[in-house]
């Protein structure tokens, strides 16, 4: 069989299985449909948690942005990691003993306000939608190479597949489908990985092989030769970084307390039976986590490192395979600058903006790129989401392990995609209908809008990965700056700071929110052109906004509230209550 | 009332403790002082640049690991433990079900 025979048998029995669980474990109730019955094991609960974190951007990105980052590319390990710790010591449990379903349930009770419980869906929502809609794009990418199916068909099987367990299972079926898709994805990162680690310095854990002498008799480190490599060709050495001090701290607080508070992986907290529960999933969603992620930072070196090997400087006619076919998908672009038929690599763009394409072939068979060239010495274009897909490839591997890359991406995207969802339609039905429009609501009646809500949230995210407007890719890394500047704030002052009051966490929360977002439309939109160091306030990006944003929400928050009313004194009650880990009920309905 | 005051400033002592930790290995050994870590050769890594992309998220882990246990007997300690609660929480799932 050939690969893409290969992919299409991996990802058929991977979407069956999924199917399968979803059927076995439909929901019945809003308890089961919200939370899963509250019932699930911690290690399930972990690998769960992990799938549902770990989404196209963990998948596909990361590691060619460590690729073409280097040390810099730290903002995300650390960030996406890190976060945890904050989310397991001062978030999970306390949330879980306070016991219900959603996190505007959490701000709406403390908060003693149907405004507060507004706001946090107003964040919630916002956060989601321009999480999943990357997403859907990601399994139509996929789609796209390796089934040869054009991104529209891509993007409608993929609803498809996530209707089918994310309506009828809700957080029951998606729970279990997740701990599949988890099994898929890690295996498929870590298999390419292995190989190619015993590829270049035949050391099979990827995690030692990054700092193992290079198997070409050089005798250097893996990290030295790209040090020395990338600095022959004029490159910044890959182990320092390019980023200012204070954005790469900024941003990786950021991406941080924007994990800890985004409102789909703290509602899987809610789905373990016990507040000590709570962490211990929390301890294994991490090591699940930590898996992936202290593997890409060495699958981003060799990719480089075998990237810049067989590309630079080699002759057109006879680069390797991998290079045309995603030339020939526009995400590679070759521009024979000094026309001696080579190919060269070098920092800088090579032309101005992503490569289009004349419909004519140069004469030696590559495409006639149109762009207006720079004068830098760089003759190729690169997307780095290739990195990780094609690196099976760049690699020579066998063509199972390719198609086993194709099911992983699709697990990886599909898992997360289902989660946000599920978020996003809980607090519509029971956070806007139940708990604000429409209050006496049986269970019945809220399950079904539970539903509704899921179908028209999975169209919209649908739309928006077919036709995707041209912020939404850009947006996504904003998603984290948003919740680190409005719902976390909100949520540890709720649990820490007994005399925090609603007029405190509204404001807050609000300020923290119309601040980061302003920020990053004025330099991502309005004026794109200003978007550099020099006009940083502080000189952070609109990356690492959200923590000067959550500075904000702090500091408003602890002074409107030392200046107006008092907590009642059943709110006082109820956080002295979530303090103390005994005496947990099922999570639901008060 | 007040056996559960002490367990919270326990507690947050406890917190306190650990986020130090997490944030000097961050922080500390991965951002603010990478330059000068990775003056020192570790197992072929520059020192600050394995704190930042492998190290701190092993410490992560362990940090975490380290919470559960020590909230554990924190728990047991104060007489706050949840571990009694299983029974109750067991015979609501099944009237659930």
């Amino acid at each position: 069989m050939d690969a893409q025979a290969l992919t299409y048998l991996f990802v058929a029995l991977s979407f069956s299985l999924y199917i399968g669980i979803a059927i076995w474990s439909r929901a019945g109730s809003t308890n089961e449909f919200y939370v899963a019955g509250g019932g699930v094991h911690p290690i399930a609960n972990g690998m769960a948690t992990a799938a549902d974190w770990m989404s196209a951007a963990s998948f596909i990105s990361m590691a060619g942005i460590i690729a073409f980052m280097g040390y810099d590319g730290a903002v995300y390990l650390m960030g996406w990691t890190g976060g945890y710790v904050i989310l397991a010591l001062l978030l999970a449990p306390y949330l879980r003993k306070f016991g219900q379903f959603t996190v505007p349930d959490f701000i709406g009770t403390r908060y003693y306000s149907t405004t507060a419980r507004v706001v946090a869906v107003i964040c919630l929502i916002l956060i989601s939608f321009t999480y999943v809609a990357g997403q859907m794009r990601g399994v139509g990418i996929v789609f796209s190479q390796f089934l040869n199916i054009p991104i529209f068909w891509g993007v409608i099987v993929g609803m498809a597949i996530v209707f089918m367990y994310a309506v009828l299972g809700g957080m029951k079926g998606i729970t279990y489908t997740q701990v599949a898709q988890y099994c898929v994805l890690i295996f498929a990162y870590l298999v390419p990985a292995i190989f190619i680690s015993m590829l270049v310095t035949g050391m099979p854990i990827p995690q030692i092989g990054l700092g193992a002498e290079v198997a070409d008799g050089s005798g250097l480190s893996v990290l030295d030769k790209l040090d020395q490599t990338l600095t022959e060709l004029g490159f910044a050495a890959y182990t320092e970084g390019a980023k200012s001090t204070i954005d790469v701290f900024a941003i990786t607080m950021a991406l941080m307390i924007g994990t800890a508070g985004l409102p789909h992986v703290i509602v899987r907290f809610f789905t373990v039976p016990k507040v000590s529960d709570a962490r211990k999933s929390a301890g294994y969603a991490l090591i699940f986590i930590a898996l992936l992620y202290t593997t890409a930072p060495a699958v981003g070196a060799f990719a480089r490192l075998n990237f810049v090997d067989t590309v630079h400087n080699t002759q057109y006619t006879d680069v390797a395979g991998w290079f045309k076919s995603w030339e020939n998908i526009g995400l590679i672009g070759w521009e024979d600058k000094n026309n001696d038929g080579r190919i060269q690599y070098h920092p800088g763009a090579p032309f101005e903006g992503k490569p289009t394409f004349g419909p004519e072939r140069r004469a030696d068979g590559s495409r006639d790129v149109l762009n207006t060239p720079t004068s830098s010495e760089n003759e190729v274009y690169v997307d780095r989401d290739i990195m990780v897909l094609a690196n099976p490839e760049i690699a020579a591997l066998p063509d199972w392990v390719i198609a086993l890359v194709a099911a992983g991406s699709l697990a990886a995207a599909l898992s997360t995609a289902a989660g946000l969802l599920l978020v996003i339609s809980t607090s519509v039905s029971h956070d806007l209908m139940k708990k604000t429009f429409a209050k006496g609501l049986t269970d019945r009646q809220e399950l079904f809008y539970a539903r509704l809500a899921a179908v028209t949230a999975i169209g919209i995210a649908g739309y928006l990965g077919i036709d995707p407007p041209g912020f939404v890719a850009q947006v996504v890394a904003f998603a984290f700056g948003l919740a680190a500047a409005s719902l976390f704030p909100a949520i540890l002052l709720g649990i820490f700071d007994k005399r925090m009051n609603r007029e405190g966490a509204i404001t807050g929360m609000l300020a923290g929110l119309i601040f980061s977002l302003a920020y990053i439309a004025y330099f991502k939109f309005v004026s794109p052109e200003t978007n550099s160091a020099e006009y940083w306030l502080f000189g952070i990006s609109p990356e690492g906004i959200g923590t000067v944003g959550a500075v904000i929400n702090f500091t408003l928050a602890l002074v409107i509230s030392r200046c107006t009313g008092p907590v009642p004194e059943e709110v006082t009650k109820l956080v002295d209550n979530i303090r103390i880990p005994s005496g947990v009920g099922q999570a639901q309905d008060h | 009332m007040n056996n559960n005051r002490d367990y919270w400033k326990a507690n947050l002592r406890l917190l306190g403790i650990l986020l130090s930790i997490w944030f000097i290995v961050s922080f500390g050994f991965g951002i603010l002082l990478v330059d000068q870590l990775n003056q020192i050769p570790f197992f072929g890594f520059k020192l600050g640049f394995w704190w930042a992309q492998q190290g701190s998220i092993y410490v992560f882990v362990i940090l975490i690991f380290a919470y559960i246990h020590l909230m554990q007997k924190l728990d047991r300690k104060f007489g706050v433990s949840d571990e009694d609660d299983t029974a109750a929480s067991e015979a609501a799932n099944k009237e659930d079900a």
